[in-house]
């Protein structure tokens, strides 16, 4: 199984962007994609260093791809979306606006923000050029088995969420800037304070989701450090890891040495946690009854309900 | 031409209601989890679709099939029987979300008109013109992330028909594109065509404090003489830094009459209202003032004001999106 790192959900300085990719040049992970996904207002700010973030990855032998922004509405995020096939590496679409600017036969791959739920979609998509589809992480692991035995048939990788908040939902409201009082159009970037999402907890105090601009993400990081086995039966061929702020090269040596089989589920869930004590695990929508739960032990200080 | 009102029935009862109100056009959909409002006791089976297409179509109105989930993998046969039924029953057209399940009904079902799911959250000109070439998608139902210029700029970018919701529950998140229902509680609108479900909502009363909570989580808080809201997900009281309230989206609900003149303006043929749980009065009520504005719209007249407030059940009304400021 391969390690795939997803794009940055989050809104980070230009300086802190380029060194994340600068160090995820050395770290074992096979294939990055990166650019933005959540909001177009944030891309200005990083957009000129993409081109150098591309080459140092690939002459550290990553294969590289772009992804597309997930909900275009405006003018200009259409032109973003069209001008990204210009850019001469893969498009990873997040939203089917993206389709109709490849050139015809361009083959591309598909994130989790597309909706492949069942056989006919995923087929569709391979009939359009699609090699490699990141399933939606809302999907339990009986989707996924499916999924990756017609993929297999159709010469289409698949790949499952392995690590990282989990992106619940879009929309076209700014949540941050709707806490800090402002409009979207005037949100003043007030998502930058918050590297990997602000915290919502539920009125009794329960950390539960987390903000992230237009975007909600979970307030656990969903890991597949206990699904290895079954999602390697599957015929699941890559796990993708989420950028956060503290770690992470860590993070993705972890899942190398598990896929590796040189360490537990548990020890890579202990290792997450130890970067980070205010770090909640997940994989509930694989194998729980719930997206929130967790197959692992939870740490004392859990505040699951 | 006069705005089309595109009214929601759960039950044979409220169709026979909404046409006789003068709705032109009813949407529903079949009893399991093809549709998005998979509610227990709501809903058609085939025989009571067969005979209320027939109703409807009799009295001049038109009727919509939503099939609007994403098909499970492995079982995509019941989605697939549900397209092939609406067709046998007589359908004027079938709503639908999932690609697969579109390429499907236009390969197998050419004959029968496909609209475009708000589930599916086609949000602009390039991805709805996209889906018309791919899939002959005749009308598209537009999220609810648009302003009414960003309406008109889409209509005037498509030949595809542009269908809209005025009134009732309002979507805070992309359409098709949340899943904090099932991160909460295990099952979400796209897969099991329910949110924030009635079976993992539980009150907890003390000392006076009425606590709503959903899948566990304490998400509403009012005191015992106070109405306690429904815990929906993305309306639920919150907090972050040191903010406590309605983060996302307070408890409104849409009401966007008027806004109608602008909307037809903007190039929009349908207007839509969200509610197929409501009862069948609720929904006679409102088809006949949306029927109302409309027609006075028509004939030159001002708009009536206030009509629907009554029916908002005390709940605080939202334009939504379609001002821009709501972002």
């Amino acid at each position: 199984m391969d390690l795939t790192v997803g794009p940055n959900q989050f809104f980070w300085s230009a300086d802190r962007w380029t060194e994340f990719y600068s160090d995820l040049a050395a770290s074992p992970v096979d294939r990055v994609v990166l650019g933005e996904l959540v909001c177009s207002k944030r891309l200005p700010f990083f957009q000129e260093r993409i081109p150098d973030a591309i080459s140092t990855l690939m002459d550290a032998g990553k294969d590289v791809a772009l992804t597309s922004l997930a909900l275009v509405t405006l003018k200009r995020e259409r032109k973003q979306t069209a001008a990204l096939a210009e850019m001469g590496v893969e498009i990873e679409i997040n939203d089917l606006t993206a389709l109709p600017h490849l050139p015809d036969g361009t083959k591309f791959s598909v994130g989790p923000l597309v909706n492949v739920y069942n056989e006919g979609t995923l087929s569709w998509l391979a009939s359009k050029g699609a090699t490699r589809i990141c399933l939606p992480p809302e999907l339990p692991l009986a989707s996924v088995e499916t999924l990756a035995r017609v993929g297999a048939d159709l010469g289409v990788t698949i790949e499952v969420w392995g690590h990282g908040r989990l992106p619940l939902a879009i929309s076209g409201r700014c949540y941050h800037a709707r806490l800090h009082k402002r409009t979207k159009d005037n949100c003043q970037f007030a998502c930058e304070d918050d590297p990997d999402g602000l915290d919502v907890r539920t009125l009794e105090g329960q950390p539960f989701l987390a903000m992230n601009g237009v975007q909600t993400l979970s307030d656990t990081y969903a890991s597949a450090a206990h699904q290895i086995d079954a999602l390697t039966r599957a015929g699941v061929s890559a796990l993708r890891l989420s950028p956060q702020s503290k770690g992470f090269t860590q993070i993705c040596d972890q899942y190398h040495q598990l896929l590796d089989g040189k360490t537990s589920g548990a020890d890579v869930a202990d290792a997450i946690c130890n970067i980070d004590s205010n770090i909640r695990l997940s994989d509930g929508f694989l194998t729980g009854d719930r997206g929130v739960d967790w197959s692992g032990k939870q740490p004392p200080d859990t505040h699951h309900p | 031409m006069v705005m089309e009102i595109v009214c929601p029935a759960g039950t044979p009862a409220s169709l026979r209601a909404a046409v006789k109100a003068g709705a032109h056009t009813i949407y529903c959909g079949f009893n399991d989890e093809t549709n998005a409002r998979n509610f227990p006791g709501l809903n058609f089976d085939r025989t009571e679709m067969r005979d209320g297409i027939a109703f409807a179509q009799a009295h001049g109105s038109k009727v919509l099939i939503a099939i609007n989930t994403f098909p499970r993998a492995g079982d995509e046969a019941l989605w697939h029987r549900a397209v092939a039924d609406a067709e046998s029953c007589g359908a004027d057209a079938v709503i639908l979300a999932d690609p697969g399940l579109l390429d499907y009904a236009a390969r197998h079902h050419p004959g029968l008109r496909r609209h475009l799911s708000v589930q599916a959250a086609a949000a602009n000109a390039d991805v709805i013109n996209y889906y018309a070439k791919t899939f002959d998608v005749k009308r598209v139902v537009l999220p609810r992330v648009l302003s009414v210029p960003e309406i008109a700029t889409i209509n005037a970018e498509t030949e595809v028909e542009t269908e809209v919701f005025v009134f009732g529950g309002l979507c805070v998140m992309a359409e098709g594109r949340c899943s904090l229902s099932s991160y909460a509680t295990g099952l979400s609108p796209n897969m099991n065509g329910v949110c924030s479900p009635a079976s993992h909502v539980e009150y907890h009363e003390d000392k006076g404090v009425l606590d709503a909570r959903l899948g566990g989580y304490t998400i509403h808080r009012v005191e015992k003489d106070e109405p306690a809201p429904y815990p929906t997900l993305c309306k639920g009281c919150f907090g972050a830094q040191d903010q406590t309230g309605h983060l996302f989206e307070d408890p409104v609900s849409l009401n966007a009459e008027q806004l109608i003149p602008q909307l037809q303006k903007a190039g929009v043929t349908a207007l839509k209202i969200e509610g197929r749980q409501r009862s069948r009065s609720y929904v006679a009520q409102v088809v006949r003032n949306f029927r109302t504005a409309v027609d006075a719209l028509e004939a030159g007249q001002p708009m009536p004001e206030g009509m629907l407030a009554k029916l908002s059940e005390g709940q605080a009304m939202t334009t939504g999106a379609y001002k821009k400021t709501w972002r």
